[in-house]
């Protein structure tokens, strides 16, 4: 049998990891939406973004929706969460992973017309992990090598 | 099989015994460590296949992904110690949970630094205010309160306790920091390697990667030895056994 002290001590351990514990979920129920990097586009349809303030959208490339401006650096593309979609435009270097289909996180503002005039476009990788011949195969059989494809092993040779 | 892990506790809680029965273990954990870090990181370095977007710089995850599970790991190592210390007053978890502050310092600093290493030419940025690295910055702070709380007084007791709430109290970010890719949009892609199901990554690279983790795991097993022992020599020194040993190897230096 535990001595009395010890258990007295055992409780007050307890309540500290108890309490902290309950102290955090209250703080993070009360600010869970702040906690997000990035708005998808169905809340910015949605009207869920403020217009003219410096926020942060995130979505993924529209297949076929890039358009470059020949003389610049000027680059226009459409993102999308399988919801909404909203049009993006953006003038500078894009990270060498931006490309249709992937994932990307803009950060700027939302102008009158509901198109995003950002700053600065990241790219968002997925957690899938394969060699190129690996990702060709799966192209073959008609997967698509990204975040759809549950798990990279199941296909392989 | 009671009586026996009453005596294994017993034991426990004599710094002489863990200080003779470690320095057995140690050459022979040191040497294993040294092993797989060996196989992995030639093995994920140079032999595992690029990666299909990435190309070469994935490769810096056989870095990121072993220190950051030793950081949280070794978060929730820290807070138990601190848990007997604070409950049953055991001097070998004290020791414990003081060697623990700094390696698991060490360990979040290199993931935080490996991440933004790979977040430049990933993502295009060294760092982004996401919820994912945003709480691994916490867990930095709060190793590095737990180091500053245990020599703030000039009592040594009084430091030890503090630390060790402070240790408690931060046990709330660990599942923060593990989930917080899941709970909210960030830049940061959610987990590779699942315990429930099948990992998001081919075998050829998932072997190598698995392997240096295991290699993390002892190497933060030897480093938290190492550092326990110095920290018994120092409050021990005083006693008999330590002047015996420093007398029986004063000659060997």
């Amino acid at each position: 049998m535990m001595p009395r002290v010890r258990k007295q001590r055992l409780y007050i351990v307890l309540f500290i990891v108890l309490g902290a514990s309950f102290a955090a979920g209250l703080v993070f129920f009360a600010i869970s939406e702040n906690m997000n990097l990035f708005y998808p586009p169905s809340d910015i349809v949605a009207g869920k973004a403020p217009v003219g303030k410096q926020i942060r959208v995130g979505g993924m490339v529209v297949e076929g929706s890039i358009k470059r401006e020949p003389s610049s650096l000027k680059v226009k593309f459409d993102i999308t969460d399988y919801g909404d979609a909203i049009t993006v435009v953006y003038e500078g270097i894009l990270p060498d992973l931006f490309s249709e289909g992937e994932g990307v996180v803009a950060s700027g503002k939302l102008d009158a017309n509901g198109v995003f005039q950002a700053e600065e476009v990241l790219a968002k990788h997925d957690e899938n992990y394969m060699p190129p011949e690996v990702a060709d195969t799966l192209q073959d059989r008609g997967h698509v090598p990204t975040g759809a494809v549950g798990s990279a092993n199941e296909e392989t040779p | 099989m009671w009586s026996f892990l009453k005596s294994f506790y017993h034991k426990l809680g004599s710094p002489k015994w863990f200080y003779d029965i470690s320095g057995k273990w140690l050459p022979w954990l040191a040497g294993l460590t040294a092993v797989l870090l060996a196989t992995g990181a030639v093995w994920g370095l140079l032999y595992a296949p690029v990666d299909f977007k990435q190309g070469n710089s994935y490769r810096i995850i056989f870095l990121h992904v072993p220190v950051s599970f030793i950081a949280l790991v070794g978060y929730y190592i820290m807070a138990i110690a601190g848990a007997i210390t604070l409950i049953w007053r055991m001097k070998l978890a004290e020791v414990v949970m003081r060697a623990c502050a700094p390696i698991g310092a060490a360990m979040t600093f290199l993931a935080l630094i490996s991440g933004a290493i790979w977040g430049k030419p990933t993502w295009g940025t060294w760092w982004v205010w996401d919820a994912r690295i945003t709480s691994m910055l916490v867990l930095f702070f709060l190793y590095l309160g737990v180091i500053a709380l245990g020599e703030a007084f000039t009592n040594k007791d009084a430091g030890t306790k503090a630390s060790a709430v402070l240790a408690l109290v931060g046990t709330v970010n660990i599942p923060i920091i593990y989930k917080s890719v899941d709970w909210w949009y960030s830049l940061h892609q959610p987990a590779t390697i699942k315990f429930t199901e099948e990992s998001s990554m081919h075998p050829d690279m998932l072997y190598p990667l698995m392997i240096m983790i295991g290699a993390f795991y002892l190497l933060y097993a030897v480093l938290l030895i190492l550092h326990a022992r110095g920290e018994i020599l120092y409050r021990e020194h005083r006693t008999q056994w330590v002047k015996d040993l420093v007398k029986s190897s004063s000659g060997k230096l």
